[in-house]
């Protein structure tokens, strides 16, 4: 973990036992060597230990990095941080290693005749301010687009909005969450009116039941998976898995139940027929609080190009409602979702007992999902059926995945149809924005533009001819990668990429700008359970990497807006979160002031009158309900939940002769996404390096598979060579195979289908069909 | 000069008496785990014979169920 090991053979001992950490953490989902990060610390050092949140997932641990003489040398969980009580996962532990990479981006990169030259950092930002100007006086302001990302801090996010939308007047700006989390936002709007979870992560300790939606927690969120465990062993909370795959949470879990993709949307329907049916309905509360709406149908998947869908929402009644439940009996969904009718109702009692408190946990299952917003929609149902919402250990909670999906891509608004506060299509929200940047009103459009996948359909198309992406790498995390690589690299479209390390993305850059690292620079990020995190910079970066929200400053600068970007380079992170937070000022999304976060390991927004509100919504805990009610969902003018009525539909691509394998993609604990950072850190590298494909075993044996051996796997649309994985970390269903899309030297998003949700524009990495044969 | 980590799996209810045992052969760190009966073993030793040794000092405990092998390292002398 250090890098002051004195010899290599040190070194090899510390690989030895990370090696057995990352063994047994995926043996033993939630293990904790506490112990040993004290024990690793330099002797006789004198370290500086400096707060921050972690780097990586969306639960947003606090850490401590030991800093000596000017060099981070160590990680250890921060205790006083009540997101992970001092606990780290294996990922988390190693994090600064990857600080030291040897092909570390330390100066900016400018392509001149087909080779990269060094170029100095001022020069670089000339050509790219140059660059985007000229494009939008040739082809408009349309023509030029930003890409950013759930990692980029708060002030990256919010310069990034502002310069796009406030500044040159275009909403050509979108992030990679919508890669992973925007069927949750379009599911807590449609529902609620108001995005994000309305509880927190102390849900953990008082609830009863946790039910894991498609969600691989003990991989991906092992920090929260090991406090549930925890609540397991100590007071017998129990845990369901509800998924398409056995992986280390089902094993883990008191019962794992598996279903065939695309068909949770019934089983979620089945569960409401059985509360129904079973008197288990809370009447009051659905009285008191509850519209029910439905909306169109048969809405497409966005395979087109300019893929364009607009719901329209009718009230309807509760009987019905009830009605079309009908369709959903336990014994009509078990035909076809291959859960048990037993299982289903198993599902619905827990969540009827009126005396069973129950959370449930999704991410990726039911967010990459063609009906992702009415996946989100669903198991709100549920909970509102039921009144289980809002109240400490009950209620619907998605998770992010990545550091700051919610604090900067949803709540900055880095996605195409938003702003910092509310969204681009609403007059008031667009006036607000105009007034705090400063910039006349109609400069801002009123109609969103390109959602990711459409993004990079305009580049190909050649509709969009300049692109910048900041702190992502679409090029191994975007579907359908074998249409949007040959589509980045066409000359018709300028390319500046920013980023830490070089990527397949940045191999395809006109421009290459060295980014700082997260330690490297100040920041803030938000977690999943609304808090946001503050960090000071902590060490210098090498060369001339700079933040990236400095560069968006200097670019905005040198392309004339000046005026608009008025901050220091010392001290801009402070200015821009105090600017940024005037947006949300009041009871509903009352930020904490910077002095509070750099004194906490973060604070829960709302946040009044020096409190974090825990739970939303209810009166009990949450200022800003006004009704005179025990809850009140005030993002609904009305005051009211939507109790949503939406069907199961097939995916776009089902498996069939020519393609008779699902394929289900996802990650590895030991693996953050794209692996720009993982693999470049040798311990995980070492513990996970290379990509595979997962079968079940019945299925390997009848095609004559055996471990290890290379095998093609091909859709309509491109094909990935993989070693096979039989019995190893996770167990597929018949019928389907899993590969994780870590690995960029086997791209499985070039075999991936770029079919979206066509409310959240999500897309579905899920499902789709493939064929498997010996390379 | 082999270097070799291991997962240990104590016997029911003596993960302490296992730890005690493992501290007392030298050339072997112990890294007991905070909330599984689970502990990582490292041994470092100078060579092949060495390290068959050490290995089988720790497959002697009695509080200890399982020895599973996780990584090896050589290195050579000097370095």
């Amino acid at each position: 973990m250090q890098h002051s090991l004195t010899s290599r053979r040190n070194f090899l001992k510390k690989m030895a036992a990370a090696a057995a950490m990352t063994a047994a953490a995926s043996m033993f989902p939630g293990i904790i060597f506490a112990s040993e990060q004290d024990a690793n610390l330099p002797k006789g050092g004198n370290l500086d230990w400096k707060k921050g949140p972690c780097r990586f997932c969306g639960v947003g641990c606090g850490i401590l990095v030991g800093v000596d003489q000017g060099k981070a040398v160590a990680v250890k969980g921060d205790p006083n941080c009540s997101v992970n009580k001092g606990l780290l996962c294996v990922k988390g532990y190693h994090q600064i290693m990857c600080t030291q990479a040897k092909d570390r981006l330390t100066h900016a990169l400018v392509k001149k005749n087909g080779r990269y030259v060094q170029t100095p950092i001022n020069e670089a930002l000339d050509i790219v301010a140059n660059k985007m100007k000229e494009t939008i006086e040739k082809h408009g302001k349309d023509s030029v687009a930003m890409y950013t990302s759930g990692q980029s801090t708060i002030p990256e996010g919010y310069v990034a909005s502002k310069f796009m939308k406030g500044a040159i007047g275009t909403n050509n700006l979108d992030c990679n969450a919508r890669l992973c989390m925007a069927s949750a936002v379009a599911g807590f709007l449609t529902t609620f009116g108001a995005d994000e979870p309305m509880g927190c992560y102390e849900d953990i300790d008082h609830a009863d039941y946790f039910i894991t939606w498609g969600n691989n927690m003990a991989e991906m969120h092992p920090v929260l998976f090991s406090r549930m465990l925890e609540q397991k062993n100590r007071r017998g909370a129990k845990i369901i898995d509800f998924a398409t795959r056995t992986t280390r949470s089902s094993t883990a879990s008191n019962k794992s139940i598996l279903f065939e993709p695309q068909t949770d949307l019934a089983v979620a329907n089945a569960i409401c027929y059985e509360i129904i049916k079973n008197g288990w309905v809370n009447k009051s509360f659905v009285e008191n609080h509850v519209n029910f709406s439905k909306g169109l149908t048969n809405m497409g998947y966005g395979l087109e190009d300019k893929y364009k869908f607009k719901d329209k929402p009718t009230k309807i009644d509760f009987e019905s409602y009830k009605k079309f439940l009908e369709n959903y009996t336990p014994e009509k969904v078990a035909k076809y979702s291959k859960v048990s009718v037993k299982d289903i109702k198993y599902l619905a009692a827990i969540y009827g007992d009126p005396n069973k408190k129950v959370v449930s946990y999704w991410c990726m299952g039911m967010n990459q999902h063609t009906r992702g917003t009415w996946m989100n929609n669903l198991v709100y149902n549920i909970h509102l059926l039921t009144g289980k919402i809002s109240q400490p250990g009950n209620g619907p909670f998605s998770l992010t995945g990545q550091p700051s999906a919610c604090g900067t891509a949803r709540e900055v608004g880095t996605f195409t149809h938003k702003l910092p506060k509310g969204v681009v299509m609403n007059e008031k929200h667009r006036r607000l924005a105009a007034k705090i940047w400063k910039v006349p009103y109609e400069r801002i459009p009123s109609k969103p533009t390109y959602h990711a996948t459409e993004m990079f359909r305009a580049v190909d198309r050649g509709d969009i001819k300049f692109i910048w992406t900041q702190v992502t790498n679409p090029l191994v995390s975007l579907p359908k990668t074998s249409r949007y690589r040959p589509g980045m690299e066409k000359e018709s479209c300028f390319v500046v990429v920013s980023d830490v390390f070089p990527t397949p993305t940045s191999d395809v850059a006109d421009v290459i700008l060295p980014a700082s690292w997260h330690i490297e620079k100040s920041g803030l990020y938000g977690n999943s359970e609304r808090r946001t995190q503050h960090w000071n910079k902590m060490v210098e970066g090498p060369g001339e990497t700079t933040p990236d929200a400095w560069m968006t400053i200097e670019v905005a600068k040198r392309m004339g807006y000046g005026d608009l970007f008025p901050y220091s380079e010392e001290n801009h992170v402070e200015e821009i979160y105090k600017e940024y937070t005037q947006f949300h000022e009041g009871a509903k999304h009352g930020m904490a002031p910077l002095e509070v976060l750099k004194k906490e390991s973060g604070a829960i927004w709302p946040y009044v009158d020096g409190k974090s509100t825990q739970w939303r919504f209810n009166a009990k805990y949450d200022p800003a309900c006004s009704n005179d009610k025990d809850f009140h969902f005030y993002g609904k003018p009305d005051g009211k939940a939507i109790i949503w009525q939406r069907p199961y539909e097939p995916a776009p691509e089902i498996p069939d002769a020519e393609y008779p394998f699902w394929l289900n993609t996802g990650r590895v604990i030991e693996h953050w996404h794209t692996g720009s950072m993982t693999r470049r850190i040798p311990v995980l590298h070492k513990a996970m390096p290379a990509a595979y494909v997962e079968f079940h075993p019945d299925d390997a044996k009848n095609l004559g598979i055996r471990n290890g051996e290379k095998i093609k796997v091909s859709s309509r649309r491109g094909s990935c060579i993989l070693p096979a994985s039989i019995n190893e970390r996770g167990l597929p269903t018949r019928g389907q195979v899993f590969v994780p899309f870590f690995d960029e030297n086997m791209l499985i998003n070039d075999v991936t289908l770029d079919a979206f949700c066509p409310i959240s524009k999500e897309p579905d990495y899920k499902k789709c069909a493939v064929k498997v044969e010996k390379a | 000069m082999p270097i070799k980590s291991y997962l240990a799996h104590p016997e029911e209810g003596q993960k302490e008496t296992l730890i005690k045992a493992l501290s007392k052969i030298d050339h072997c760190d112990v890294i007991p785990a905070e909330n599984e009966e689970l502990l990582i073993v490292v041994t470092d030793t100078e060579n092949k014979t060495d390290d068959e040794k050490v290995k089988a000092s720790i497959e002697s405990i009695a509080s200890l169920k399982l020895l599973a092998m996780v990584s090896g390292f050589n290195t050579p002398k000097n370095k």
